[in-house]
């Protein structure tokens, strides 16, 4: 008996990588490319079922085995840490977890370090590292704004290219983590639908392998 | 695809896991809601870090409303090798919820066996594993490790705790790409390397993947864990429990401990262990005792998902009476419903919030059948 293997994709131009190398691979789905309202695509023949969630809740949906697999940024797993299994490195969506501040900042050792961002445990356990005490200010877009108006002394965000941060003034000062998009898997679904799931992982690394 | 479970709920659960433990000669032990505070305070890793309800006793002591069973048997354990201590508990225990960082009371039920434990008693308990998974459900899973296999693979390397634990995550997660990094980054031998390689990816039936194990086995450590694994799964076979017992390394508990065989139990369905066990001589070693321990809990609250919901019905008749209504009619009308093994309640008005097979009406001395769904 063939089970199907449900699948979250994280919304965006990340995701739409995703779904080509998932349907080069050989798990197309017509559905998904229909002009729709529909929220779930499932193509019966390859056994997949996919949907579209906010990027940041892959991990949740895949945590809670609403979805058996799932694509997400390595930085959410280093921010929420969800009990999944990490399967493989995509190598697509490819950036870095930095430290960015106002170009000609000097850090003032002397005072606490005011950091604006998204990902508070990256930031607090970068800089727990390093002993350096912080007030982290918790926000949800537009972190480049938070230095030039002053409320934070730096940033710590992903950085893909630099444009924005270039536009706004900005520099980044210190590599945190590189980032890349994931697959990862619930670890129950692993061992209920060991067979599908690893041919998957199979077909999408011989992908990957070949681009 | 869901499956149901075969119990309708907790207690039934309870019941039908407690009459198999009695089976095979586990005494109940009923303990006392609270614990000195203490002893959490001491093994604060056993307990995941999880915080504890504590409040202070009449006499001034600290208490603790227990978060746990096990370190309670543990601490109250004889450490005689005259005979094992065979015990099954069912006690709420009192844990912040992952999602809500709340209090919670969650059922939990297990059994420990504790004193010489040799193949034997070390089978059995993990044979109850799987017979408990078996009651749960049909489509189960009973994953099982060995925290010396590990360790083995790891003597000589000299890491220390945290690199241990980094090395661990990546088993966790079954991250091989992040294992290669990080054993480069650790300078740990070729061999080494190599076998946690693939013991992050092995996961399979016990029988095809105790091959895999044996090629990377680096010691005598390591050969002694496949050796017990072996012995374990053969006991498994010859009484009929091995089906659906397969070998992961993803499965890793605290070091400071267990020591030997663990093993996680799954049900289809449910997207977390609903079972959790193994041999954990080193935490009896931190209480000063010389017995070995092994034991499981399984996770009722886990569960309730999966609890068959086949009530569509509050009750089989709401009975409507008004003042006009002779009171021995309605007793009697009641009497004989319940007489026939119907479910009946009695009210005034129907405010809509009971869901009912059929709605009967009494108008002063006549029953009237309003309507009905059958």
């Amino acid at each position: 008996m063939k089970q199907m293997i449900n699948v979250a994709l994280p919304k965006g131009r990340l995701g739409e990588k995703v779904l080509d190398i998932f349907e080069k691979a050989g798990y197309e789905c017509p559905a998904i490319h229909e002009q729709n309202r529909k929220l779930i695509f499932e193509n019966e023949e390859t056994g997949v079922r996919y949907f579209w969630v906010k990027p940041s809740d892959v991990s949740i949906y895949v945590e809670r085995g609403a979805a058996d697999i799932g694509v997400a940024g390595k930085d959410i797993l280093l921010e929420y840490a969800p009990d999944v299994y990490e399967l493989y490195d995509l190598d697509i969506g490819k950036c870095r977890m930095a430290v960015a501040a106002c170009k000609g900042f000097r850090d003032n050792t002397e005072r606490t370090l005011r950091v604006a961002t998204k990902f508070p445990n990256i930031a607090q356990s970068f800089y727990a590292k390093k002993g350096r005490d912080i007030d982290i200010i918790k926000l949800n877009g537009s972190i480049e704004i938070a230095p030039v108006l002053k409320m934070s002394d730096v940033i710590v965000d992903i950085v893909e290219t630099g444009t924005t941060l270039k536009e706004n003034d900005l520099e980044p000062i210190e590599t945190i983590v590189p980032i890349s998009a994931r697959l990862i898997s619930n670890k129950v679904s692993y061992k209920f639908k060991h067979k599908e799931i690893t041919a998957l992982e199979k077909k999408i690394e011989e992908f990957c392998k070949g681009r | 695809m869901s499956s149901v479970i075969g119990f309708a709920n907790e207690e039934a659960a309870v019941m039908a896991l407690s009459r198999l433990y009695r089976q095979y000669g586990f005494k109940h032990f009923k303990m006392s809601k609270f614990e000195e505070y203490d002893l959490y305070a001491q093994n604060k890793d056993f307990l995941l870090g999880s915080s504890v309800i504590a409040f202070t006793d009449t006499n001034g002591s600290l208490m603790a409303l227990k978060p746990d069973v096990t370190l309670s048997i543990v601490k109250g354990s004889s450490d005689t090798f005259s005979e094992p201590e065979k015990v099954y508990y069912s006690e709420n225990v009192y844990r912040v919820d992952k999602g809500t960082h709340r209090f919670k009371e969650i059922m939990q039920l297990g059994l420990e066996c504790i004193g010489e434990l040799g193949v034997y008693e070390l089978s059995e308990v993990i044979m109850l594993a799987k017979k408990s998974l078996d009651a749960v459900c049909e489509r189960n899973i009973l994953d099982i490790s060995h925290m010396g296999f590990l360790l083995g693979l790891l003597e000589g390397e000299n890491l220390s705790e945290k690199k241990m634990n980094r090395i661990i995550d990546c088993i966790r997660s079954k991250n091989t790409l992040e294992m290669e990094e990080r054993c480069k980054e650790f300078g740990v031998s070729f061999d080494a390397a190599n076998a946690l390689k693939v013991l992050t990816s092995i996961y399979g039936s016990f029988t095809k993947c105790v091959g895999e194990l044996k090629a990377i086995s680096l010691n005598e450590s390591t050969d002694k864990a496949i050796k017990e694994l072996e012995s374990v799964y053969s006991f498994l076979e010859s009484c009929g429990c091995a089906d659906g017992v397969n070998l992961d390394f993803s499965i890793v508990n605290d070091l400071n401990y267990y020591n030997g065989v663990i093993f996680h139990g799954f049900v289809d369905g449910v997207p977390n262990a609903v079972l959790s066990g193994g041999r954990y001589d080193n935490l009896m070693r931190k209480f000063g005792k010389r017995s070995g321990a092994v034991g499981f809990a399984v996770y009722l609250d886990q569960l309730s998902r999966l609890m068959r919901s086949d009530e569509e019905y509050d009750v089989d008749v709401l009975l409507l009476y008004d003042e006009s209504a002779d009171l021995s009619l309605l007793a009697k009308t009641v009497g004989s419903l319940t007489n026939d093994g119907k479910s009946v309640r009695a009210q005034r008005h129907n405010g809509g919030s009971v869901k009912y097979r059929t709605l009967m009406k009494i108008n002063g001395t006549e029953v009237e059948t309003v309507e009905t769904d059958d």
